[in-house]
């Protein structure tokens, strides 16, 4: 057993290195945007809140981190729409392309797509849409379609049928069946996919990068570039603290995802008894 | 029960029109435009025209685009198949019967830098590879002079980067796959003797291959994709050092506003996309 537990140290050892090597870049960062004359190395900060305050005394950050959310928030709510919808039919009747259309689905969440990203900006420049958000935000939206779709389906898959049947003998419709019974009930499995559409939109760089061109109506991950990237003198703390910043939407999103997932379905219970 | 849609199939209309107008035409285009001489600048863009193979032809004999695709190669190797997925799987391995407490702060750690968005990521990383960064620090108490890493070494800053980003997502998928390996097989396995390494080769590994192969397809098609973290780190450079197939296509449609020979690399890259796709629902063996 000896020999046993010196294996267990080791591996214990391994994973305190790897983890020390997976915490250290955001260690930096941390540290950086408590301070004021922060440098490119780890260092203890002379603590203070200057940094926080300064990022969100401007007003062209804050209306970057509000076009950001308008951005993200309106495609998460597109997505989760146009999803249900897709996702009903495809989950409770026979259709005769639904095979070919949910392989197409599952191909399409695969694709890269940075790939296509220089054909959309032509679409964009033909159709005068560059610069607007409402266009851009259309595109994210069908970007992460597939995805959503797919998503639901399983989804709502998992909700049993017997209680919507129920629904239908008292006279329901079908679209009553969908907003009363069947959409309320798979409430977590929403909410996990407009969590994941949010912040994989929050995140994005790409393609707000591409489409939209005057500052006004860039999201906070456009700005935050040209923040690092032009600026000659780069004042480290500010960056860090603005980073931290945007990066907490994601954290807290994320979360709260893990607490979703972790409760489940409990709904199949709701047909017994 | 199973009805015939009486026109609930209408519901998916708003979902078939966003992914025809955004996902399909675009495609579509990408194929149209890649046989064009289309430019934003100069006398092409007064007359467009069709012109065959030509950027093709162009585009193999461009030395830049061969190297990219090389570069792409190395990055998808490195950062992807060895990186992700062999330190994803090394990592769920280890966490694996180890103290709850112990395992729950590191996965957190390694989760923080999956949940932190690509553009800090990269951030950080550049502090960290810089001149005066965190890394130069630690070789420094080793009594090792600092390594201008974003210019010795930038292919290997990326892949590092990329790796910090995104193992976490192997490592959750082979941690969900390795607690469902029943305990007594293991067990059994041991009390008859056999070495830790025999039961990973013979009994771990085999009976979480369906995951390791489905989770190779989806991160190297991620990874294909991977555009923000390397134009943010390196933009490309120094010179075409970083230059992957994404940066390379960005750079002719968007610097030299070559939009032809850009959607053809779009094309080329969508290639390699649709070949890795199939294959990654091939190892899905869905049922729909």
């Amino acid at each position: 057993m000896v020999k046993h537990r010196l294996q267990r140290n080791i591996q214990y050892g391994i994973l305190v290195i790897l983890g020390l090597c997976f915490l250290l870049p955001l260690f930096w960062i941390l540290l950086a945007s408590f301070d004021t004359n922060a440098q490119q190395g780890i260092k203890f900060p002379n603590f203070t809140l200057d940094n926080f305050s300064a990022v969100l005394g401007d007003s062209g950050n804050l209306r970057s981190f509000g076009v950001g959310i308008i951005l993200s928030g309106g495609q998460a709510t597109l997505v989760v729409l146009a999803s249900v919808l897709a996702a009903y039919p495809l989950s409770r009747y026979e259709m005769r392309f639904k095979k070919s259309f949910l392989l197409s689905i599952l191909f399409m969440t695969a694709l890269p797509i940075t790939a296509v990203m220089v054909p959309v900006f032509q679409m964009f420049l033909f159709f005068k849409l560059q610069n607007s958000i409402f266009a851009t935000m259309l595109f994210l939206t069908s970007s992460s379609l597939p995805y959503g779709i797919w998503m639901m389906k399983s989804f709502m898959d998992s909700v049993p049928i017997d209680l919507e049947e129920a629904a239908w003998i008292d006279g329901a419709s079908v679209w009553g069946g969908l907003r009363r019974i069947v959409a309320p009930l798979m409430l977590p499995g929403i909410a996990t996919i407009a969590i994941f559409t949010f912040s994989g939109s929050w995140g994005n760089f790409f393609v707000p990068y591409i489409l939209l061109q005057t500052p006004e109506k860039l999201p906070a991950s456009v700005t935050i570039y040209q923040f690092f990237g032009s600026h000659g003198m780069v004042e480290y703390g500010r960056l860090a603290a603005f980073s931290l910043l945007y990066t907490m939407p994601s954290v807290v999103l994320y979360m709260f995802s893990q607490r979703y997932m972790s409760k489940g379905f409990s709904m199949g219970g709701a047909t017994k008894g | 029960m199973k009805r015939k849609s009486r026109g609930a199939f209408l519901f998916l209309t708003p979902s078939v029109l966003l992914l025809l107008i955004f996902f399909i035409v675009p495609i579509i285009l990408t194929i149209c435009f890649a046989f064009t001489n289309m430019a934003l600048t100069g006398s092409a863009a007064r007359n467009l025209q069709f012109i065959g193979f030509q950027n093709f032809t162009n585009m193999f004999q461009d030395p830049d685009f061969r190297i990219s695709v090389w570069r792409t190669l190395v990055f998808l190797i490195f950062s992807a198949v060895i990186g992700q997925v062999v330190l994803g799987f090394i990592l769920a391995l280890l966490m694996k019967e180890k103290n709850v407490t112990f395992r729950r702060i590191i996965g957190i750690i390694v989760i923080a830098g999956w949940v932190t968005p690509e553009i800090v990521v990269a951030f950080c990383m550049v502090a960290f590879f810089s001149d005066n960064g965190s890394l130069n620090q630690i070789i420094g108490w080793f009594g090792i002079s600092p390594v201008s890493w974003l210019f010795s070494f930038p292919m290997v800053s990326v892949i590092i980067a990329n790796i910090w980003h995104g193992t976490a997502f192997s490592m959750m998928v082979y941690q969900s796959a390795l607690d469902e390996i029943p305990k007594d097989i293991e067990e059994a396995a041991t009390i008859d003797g056999a070495s830790n390494f025999k039961i990973l080769s013979y009994i771990t590994i085999p009976m979480v291959k369906g995951s390791i192969v489905t989770n190779m397809m989806l991160v190297t098609l991620q990874t294909l994709g991977v555009f923000t973290l390397i134009y943010t780190m390196t933009g490309g450079g120094p010179g075409t050092a970083t230059q992957t197939l994404p940066v390379f296509m960005y750079n002719q449609a968007f610097v030299n506003y070559q939009f032809g020979y850009g959607t053809a690399i779009s094309l080329v890259l969508l290639v390699i996309g649709i070949v890795a796709s199939l294959f990654y629902m091939k190892s899905m063996k869905v049922k729909v």
